[in-house]
C-alpha cells in the first residue's frame, strides 16, 4: 500500500520539509561487512564504454541540421547594454537565427559581471556563429564594477541576508577561556572546470522539447525547463547518459539550455549550445572567494569555552550562499558559538555549488584555528580533537544516527605517529611536518527516489532509474545493489538512468546523495521482484515461500532444490517480471552526517617556498561502502581536487575592470599527475544502522574537505609559519615563514 | 580534397584553412572518442596519434596531416590499456579517458618497463579533473607487468 509521509529533506546542508509516497516494505539491513556483491570491489559497469571512446555525451550529441550557438557576452565588469544592432550577423554566411535579451529572460541588456550572456547567434557551424557575434553592433556604456567584498558588506550590498547564529554566550565563553586565539584566513575563488563544458542540445517535435544536457539533474532541469516555456512537464525529455563531471556547477538548466531550446523553436532546427572554456571559467559558477576572522578561546586542558566567527563570502552577482559558518557551529562540543555571514554582491560571475560548497573553506579556516591554539596550549592538535568531542548534534539538539569519528581519529595514530620520523627526514632548506584535519558533511540522500527492476525470461537483471551517474560510479553500486538483492553474479544486471522518458523519478545528483537515495530504492525494486520469483517458484513446484530464496542465480529451497531463475521466468516467454521500489524517509528526529580525518605529510623549501605533499591519509566514516573499489577513487578524486584548491587554483582578476584573467586551463593551474602524493584510503565500512534498508551515507564530497587544513598543518608542523591564506602559493609561504622569523626575533630579543 | 589515413582507412575530408584534426575526426568523421575539452591545446583530452607520435588534435589543421598516419582511440579499442584502466578504475567520468588511453599507449610502446616517474612525466599533459591519477598509474604499470 502507498504510505504517505511528511519527511525532512536535505540538499548540501539545506532541510526541507516535503510530502512523499513511499511504498518501500521496510527491509532490513545486510549484516555488517562484504556481501557477494556489495562491498566487495567492482570495475565501474560503464567503464568499458567511456575507455574505448564509444560512450555518448552530451558533446558527443550530433542530429541531423543541427546549428551551432556562439553567445555574445559583456567583456565588462559591469555594463549597460545602449545599442545592440543584429542585423549585420543576421547576414553573416550560414546563420540561421538570433536571439536578443526582448526574447530571451536569460539574456540580458545589464550584464553584471564579465561573461554574462547578451545575446546568440545559431548557424550552420560553430566558426560561422562566431564569425557572425563579431559582427555585431553593440554599444556598452562602463559601470565602475565593486569588486570588493568587504566594500560590499559595509555597504550593505548583500545577496540575501546575513546569517546569524548563536548558542550558549560566546562573550562569556571567551572572558572564561585560559588562552584565546585569534586569526583571519582567506579563501580564493576556486573554478569547477569539469572536462565536459556546460552543454546542451534541444530539439522540438511536435511540441515536445528534447533536451540532451550535461547535467546533475534531469528532473530539475525538466521541471524548470517546462515552467520556462510554458508546457507540461510530460512534454519536456530530458537526456543525460554519460556525463563529463559537474562538480556542484550543473544542478539547473542554464542560459545555454534556454538559448538552445528558444533557437531550436525559432529556426525548426535542433540547436547545440555549448560553453568553450573561456566561457566556463567565465561565467558557469565557481567556488566564491571568503574572508573569515576567527576566535577561539579554550581552557588549559583544551576545553573549548568559545568559537566565534565573522564570514564574508565573494558570492558574485548572484548565486547560492554556501555555509562557510557550518563546520564552526556542528564539529565540535562548544557550548558557545557565534557565527555571522555575509555575501557580498559583486560584479564577478555567481557562484554555484562546488563539491562541499562553504566547508571546504570553513573547515580550512577552523581547523587551522584549532592547530594555533594547540601549539599556545602546548596541546597535542589530535588530543585538542578528542577533548572537544561532540556526541550529540549541537546545532539541532538531536542526536546523530551514526557517529564514529572516534574511530578515525583511532585509526589516525598510525599515520599521525609518523610524525618524529617524518620531521627527522628535514634536510638542507627542505623541512618536513605532519597536519591533520577533521571532516564534517552532510550526505544522508533522501526521497522521493524511485526505481524499477525487471527481470526477463533469461534470468538477467536490469535497472531502470531516471538518476544521472556523474562519473561517480552510481551506476555501479546501484547494479551493485540489485545484484545482491537478487543473488546475481553483476554481470547478469544491465543499468539504464538519465533518460526522463524512460525511468521514474530520482533525486539530484548532489550533495552526496545519489547512492543513499537511489540505493535503497533500487534494493527496494529488486526485493519486489525477488519477492514475486519466490512465490511464481512456489506455486510452479508446490512449495512454501518462505522456504525459497534467490542465490548464485539460482532459486534454491530449504530442502536442497534448486531451479536456474531463468527456468521461473523463462515460464513468461519474452515476458517480465517487473518490481518497483521507493527511497523511504530519513530516520526522524535525528542528524545524518559524515566525518572522518585526514593526515597529511609535506615537505617545505623554505628558502624557496616550494611546498611538496608527499602523503595523505584519509579515514572516513560514510556508513556502509557498496563499492571499495570506486570509493577509494572518489576519495583520491577529492583530495586531488583539495591539493589543487590548496596550492595552486585561483581565479584571478584584473583589479580594476574585473576582467577574469584566467580563463585557460594554462592559466588556471589544476593538479596534474606529477602533483599527486601518495594517498592511504581507509574507509570504516559500519553501516549506520537508523539510514533505509542499506545504512549507506555519500562519498562525494567528504574527501576534499579537510585536504587543505591538513595541509596547512603540516605546513606549520614543518616551518612553525602560519599559512592563512589559500591557494598557498610561494609568495604566501615565503611571507608566513618571515612573519615566523620575525616573531622568534621578537621573543628572542625580548627574552635577551 | 585533401585525404586523412585515419585507424588505417583512407577517407576525404573538407579542409578548409582553419578545421583542426580534432573537428574532422569528431564532426566529419564521427569519430567522437576524441574529446575536446579545451580546444586550445591545453587539456590532453583530444590527443591521438599521428605517426604514432601523441598530438593534440584540436590545435592541429586538418591540411598540416598530409599522408601521415592518425590513430584514435578508436584504433586503439582493443589495446590492453582499455582493459587496464577498466579493472584499475582509472576513469571517473571518463571524458579524459581516451586522451589518457592514446597518450599511455606511446608511453608503453616505447617504454614498456616504465618507472612511476617515466609515467608522470609522459602522462602530465593529459588533465584529469576527476583526479584518477593514482588508478592511471596503476593501470599502465599493470599493463606493463603483463607484458612481461
Ligand atoms: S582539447 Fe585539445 S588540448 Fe584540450
Ligand atoms: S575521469 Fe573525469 S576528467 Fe578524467
Amino acid at each position: 500500500m502507498a504510505r504517505l509521509i511528511r519527511t525532512e529533506k536535505e540538499v548540501e546542508g539545506k532541510y526541507t520539509e516535503q510530502w512523499i509516497v513511499v511504498e518501500e516494505d521496510s527491509l532490513d539491513q545486510w549484516p555488517e561487512g562484504p556481501q557477494t556483491t556489495v562491498g566487495r570491489p567492482a570495475a565501474r559497469v560503464t567503464g568499458p564504454a567511456r575507455a574505448r571512446g564509444e560512450a555518448e555525451y552530451t558533446a558527443d550529441v550530433q542530429l541531423p541540421g543541427m546549428l551551432h550557438t556562439a553567445v555574445l557576452r559583456s567583456p565588462h565588469g559591469h555594463a549597460r547594454v545602449t545599442r545592440l544592432e543584429l542585423g549585420p550577423a543576421l547576414e553573416a554566411p550560414g546563420v540561421r537565427g538570433v536571439l536578443t535579451p526582448e526574447e530571451c529572460e536569460h539574456l540580458t541588456s545589464e550584464p553584471g559581471y564579465p561573461g554574462e550572456p547578451v545575446a546568440a547567434v545559431a548557424a550552420d557551424t560553430f566558426a560561422q556563429a562566431e564569425a557572425a557575434l563579431a559582427r555585431i553592433d553593440v554599444d556598452w556604456e562602463i559601470v565602475e564594477p565593486r569588486l570588493d567584498p568587504d566594500d560590499a558588506v559595509r555597504r550593505e550590498e548583500l545577496i540575501g541576508e546575513p546569517q546569524r547564529y548563536e548558542r550558549g554566550d560566546a562573550d562569556r565563553g571567551l572572558a572564561e577561556a585560559d588562552v584565546v586565539v585569534e586569526a583571519e584566513y582567506r579563501t580564493q575563488t576556486v573554478l569547477h572546470n569539469a572536462l565536459e563544458t556546460h552543454q546542451s542540445v534541444c530539439v522540438w517535435e511536435g511540441g515536445r522539447l528534447t533536451v540532451y544536457t550535461s547535467t546533475q539533474f534531469i528532473w530539475g532541469v525538466r521541471a524548470e525547463v517546462a515552467e520556462h516555456f510554458g508546457i507540461p512537464e510530460d512534454r519536456v525529455r530530458v537526456v543525460c547518459r554519460y556525463m563529463g563531471g559537474g562538480f556542484g556547477a550543473k544542478t539547473t538548466p542554464g542560459e545555454y539550455t534556454y538559448i538552445a531550446a528558444q533557437l531550436a523553436r525559432k529556426t525548426g532546427r535542433p540547436v547545440r549550445c555549448a560553453l568553450t572554456r573561456r566561457e566556463e571559467n567565465l561565467a558557469s559558477g565557481n567556488r566564491h572567494a571568503t574572508i573569515q576572522r576567527l576566535v577561539a578561546g579554550a581552557r588549559e586542558d583544551g576545553t573549548l569555552t568559545a568559537l566565534g566567527g565573522e564570514f564574508t563570502m565573494a558570492v558574485g552577482w548572484d548565486g547560492f550562499q554556501s555555509s562557510t559558518a557550518g563546520p564552526m557551529q556542528m564539529l565540535y562540543a562548544c557550548d558557545n558559538v557565534r557565527t555571522v555571514e555575509y555575501g557580498a554582491k559583486l560584479n564577478t560571475g555567481p557562484n554555484a555549488a562546488f563539491r562541499a560548497p562553504g566547508f571546504v573553506e570553513g573547515t580550512f579556516g577552523l581547523e587551522c584555528l584549532l592547530d594555533e591554539l594547540a601549539a599556545k596550549l602546548g596541546l597535542d592538535p589530535l588530543e585538542l580533537r578528542r577533548r572537544n568531542y561532540a556526541d550529540s548534534d549541537l546545532v539541532d539538539d538531536r542526536p546523530f544516527s551514526s557517529k564514529n569519528l572516534l574511530e578515525c581519529y583511532r585509526r589516525a595514530e598510525p599515520h599521525w605517529g609518523r610524525r618524529d620520523e617524518v620531521r627527522a627526514r628535514s634536510e638542507g632548506p627542505w623541512r618536513r611536518g605532519v597536519g591533520l584535519a577533521s571532516q564534517i558533511w552532510y550526505g544522508a540522500g533522501g526521497p522521493p527516489s524511485y526505481a524499477w527492476v525487471r527481470v526477463g525470461s533469461d534470468g538477467r537483471a536490469h535497472v531502470i532509474t531516471g538518476g544521472q551517474d556523474i562519473g561517480t560510479g552510481t551506476t555501479t553500486a546501484l547494479a551493485q545493489i540489485a545484484a545482491e538483492e537478487l543473488g546475481l553474479p553483476l554481470d547478469r544486471v544491465e543499468i539504464s538512468i538519465g533518460d526522463s522518458d524512460r525511468g521514474p523519478y530520482a533525486s539530484i545528483s548532489a550533495g552526496s546523495s545519489t547512492t543513499p537515495s537511489l540505493g535503497p530504492a533500487v534494493r527496494a525494486a529488486a526485493a519486489d521482484v525477488a519477492r514475486q520469483i519466490v512465490e511464481v517458484a512456489a506455486q510452479r513446484h508446490d512449495l512454501e515461500e518462505r522456504v525459497l530464496s534467490l542465490r548464485d542465480g539460482n532459486v534454491v529451497s530449504a530442502d536442497g532444490g534448486s531451479w536456474g531463475l531463468e527456468e521461473i521466468t523463462g515460464l513468461f516467454d519474452d515476458a517480465q517480471i517487473i518490481g518497483k521500489g521507493s527511497r523511504g524517509p530519513n530516520p526522524t528526529g535525528m542528524r545524518v552526517l559524515t566525518f572522518g580525518v585526514q593526515v597529511a605529510e609535506v615537505a617545505v623549501d623554505v628558502e624557496t617556498g616550494e611546498i611538496r605533499v608527499e602523503r595523505i591519509a584519509a579515514i572516513h566514516d560514510i556508513g556502509r561502502v557498496i563499492n571499495p573499489l570506486g570509493a577509494s577513487s572518489q576519495v583520491e578524486g577529492g583530495i586531488i581536487q583539495g591539493l589543487g584548491h590548496t596550492l595552486s587554483e585561483q581565479r584571478l582578476l584584473d583589479p580594476e575592470s574585473g576582467a577574469v584573467l584566467t580563463q585557460t586551463l594554462d592559466a588556471y593551474k589544476l593538479p596534474t599527475i606529477a602533483d599527486v602524493p601518495e594517498i592511504v584510503t581507509e574507509l570504516l565500512d559500519i553501516p549506520d544502522p537508523h539510514l533505509t534498508n542499506l545504512g549507506a551515507k555519500g562519498l562525494g564530497e567528504p574527501p576534499i574537505i579537510p585536504t587543505a587544513a591538513a595541509i596547512a598543518n603540516a605546513i606549520r608542523d614543518a616551518t612553525g609559519a602560519d599559512v592563512r591564506s589559500l591557494p598557498i602559493t610561494r609568495e604566501e609561504m615565503l611571507r608566513a615563514l618571515e612573519e615566523a622569523r620575525e616573531r622568534e626575533r621578537a621573543v628572542a630579543g625580548s627574552a635577551g | 580534397m585533401p585525404e586523412l589515413v585515419v585507424n588505417g582507412e583512407r577517407h576525404d575530408v573538407e579542409g578548409p584553412a582553419m578545421r583542426t584534426l580534432a573537428e574532422t575526426l569528431r564532426e566529419d568523421l564521427g569519430l567522437t572518442g576524441t574529446k575536446i575539452a579545451c580546444g586550445e591545446g591545453h587539456c590532453g583530452a583530444c590527443t591521438v596519434l599521428v605517426d604514432g607520435a601523441p598530438t593534440l588534435s584540436c590545435i592541429t589543421l586538418v591540411h598540416a596531416v598530409g599522408d601521415r598516419e592518425v590513430t584514435t582511440i578508436e584504433g586503439l579499442r582493443d589495446h590492453p590499456l582499455v582493459d587496464a584502466f577498466v579493472r584499475a578504475d582509472a576513469l571517473q567520468c571518463g571524458f579524459c579517458t581516451p586522451g589518457q588511453i592514446v597518450s599511455a599507449s606511446a608511453l608503453v610502446r616505447d617504454q614498456p618497463e616504465p618507472a612511476r616517474d617515466d609515467i608522470r612525466h609522459a602522462m602530465a599533459g593529459n588533465l584529469c579533473r576527476c583526479g584518477t591519477y593514482p588508478k592511471i598509474e596503476e593501470a599502465i604499470l599493470a599493463v606493463a607487468a603483463d607484458a612481461d
